[in-house]
């Protein structure tokens, strides 16, 4: 691939993405180890608890910035669950809550430079879509029994049987497939948007690079390569906390789907 | 040869992305007529803007994805 990106294997777009162990724990033969995609984790995850450990520690009644942004966050995600699914869906607000902000914050903490983006691996991003759709459908058997299946097969009202019957061989196959496809898109589209953010900001700062080095009138060239990856940066910060919303809010719509399954 | 034929692939498969282009710029660009003509309306209607820019823009990002796994993993 080195033809295509120019320079060293480490100046490709491709190996910022590289996953390396930090410390090797081998347990009983599964490989464990403690890896940058782990530390980065832990990091995000150490800056949410300081985030809202801060913001919530004067629970004043007027509230300061901290608490302010805090309670913006909470309200937000609250707000978010009412308008889809009502005050029955804010039992799962703290499981759309932890999703969202560990999300945004893998996010945010990708964009650091030097800094690894986990959720720019699909290992990652299909592990928290396979824990959300597993909810739905024990939660969705849990709650409504087999009327669960009404999802695949909603009650049409009015009609004649023949009619019906036809319907539901289009309908079923149609609906199975679409809620199949859920984990897989949802997983994906996280997935994708950082890699292909990531890969682009690096092939911007590349490019400035390679032009710059070359000389001559190629130096305007490196400047405009310069000023288009630093407006992509800017960017990315907007599709960090939109892909962290938009997995949020699936989240909540998928969920609905549990509680609610004929609408 | 076969080497060749999987960059061609890997770039046939970005014009996947036109759709996708097309999806996303349609909600973007029938959300600001409707948001125009009725202003008052258009807030409560941006989580569904970007719930539907998502699922419109999730197509082409496999089309990204196939040509990826053309080009690293194939």
């Amino acid at each position: 691939m080195n033809q295509f990106f120019g320079g060293a294997a480490a100046n490709d777009p491709i190996s910022q993405f590289k996953i390396k162990s930090l410390i090797d724990i081998d347990i009983a033969g599964f490989q464990l180890d403690f890896t940058n995609s782990t530390f980065w984790m832990i990091v995000g995850v150490l800056l949410i608890l300081t985030f809202f450990g801060m913001a919530a520690n004067r629970k004043a009644l007027v509230p300061g910035r901290l608490q302010s942004i805090g309670e913006l966050g909470y309200t937000f995600i609250a707000d978010m669950i009412r308008g889809i699914s009502g005050e029955e869906g804010l039992k799962f607000f703290p499981l759309v809550f932890t999703l969202f902000f560990f999300v945004l914050f893998a996010n945010l903490v990708g964009m650091l430079p030097f800094a690894f983006t986990t959720t720019s691996h699909i290992a990652v991003t299909a592990t928290l879509a396979l824990m959300v759709i597993s909810i739905v459908i024990i939660y969705g058997f849990y709650k409504n029994g087999l009327g669960f299946l009404n999802l695949f097969a909603p009650p049409l009202g009015d009609m004649p049987a023949v009619g019906k019957i036809c319907l539901y061989i289009l309908l079923i196959p149609i609906e199975v497939i679409s809620f199949l496809a859920r984990p897989l898109t949802l997983a994906l589209r996280l997935f994708a948007n950082m890699l292909a953010g990531h890969i682009i900001l690096k092939l911007f700062a590349g490019f400035a690079v390679m032009m710059a080095s070359a000389g001559g009138l190629l130096i305007a060239g490196a400047a405009i390569s310069f000023f288009a990856g630093a407006t992509i940066n800017a960017l990315e910060f907007l599709v960090a906390f939109l892909q962290a919303f938009v997995f949020a809010i699936l989240t909540v719509i998928y969920l609905n789907d549990a509680l609610h399954p004929s609408h | 040869m076969e080497e060749g034929m999987k960059y061609i692939g890997a770039g046939l498969a970005c014009f996947g992305m036109i759709g996708a282009a097309i999806g996303v710029g349609n909600i973007f660009g029938s959300f600001l007529d409707g948001a125009l003509r009725n202003p008052s309306a258009a807030a409560q209607q941006t989580g569904n803007l970007f719930v539907g820019a998502a699922l419109a823009e999730a197509l082409g990002l496999f089309a990204f994805v196939v040509a990826m796994l053309l080009l690293f993993a194939v």
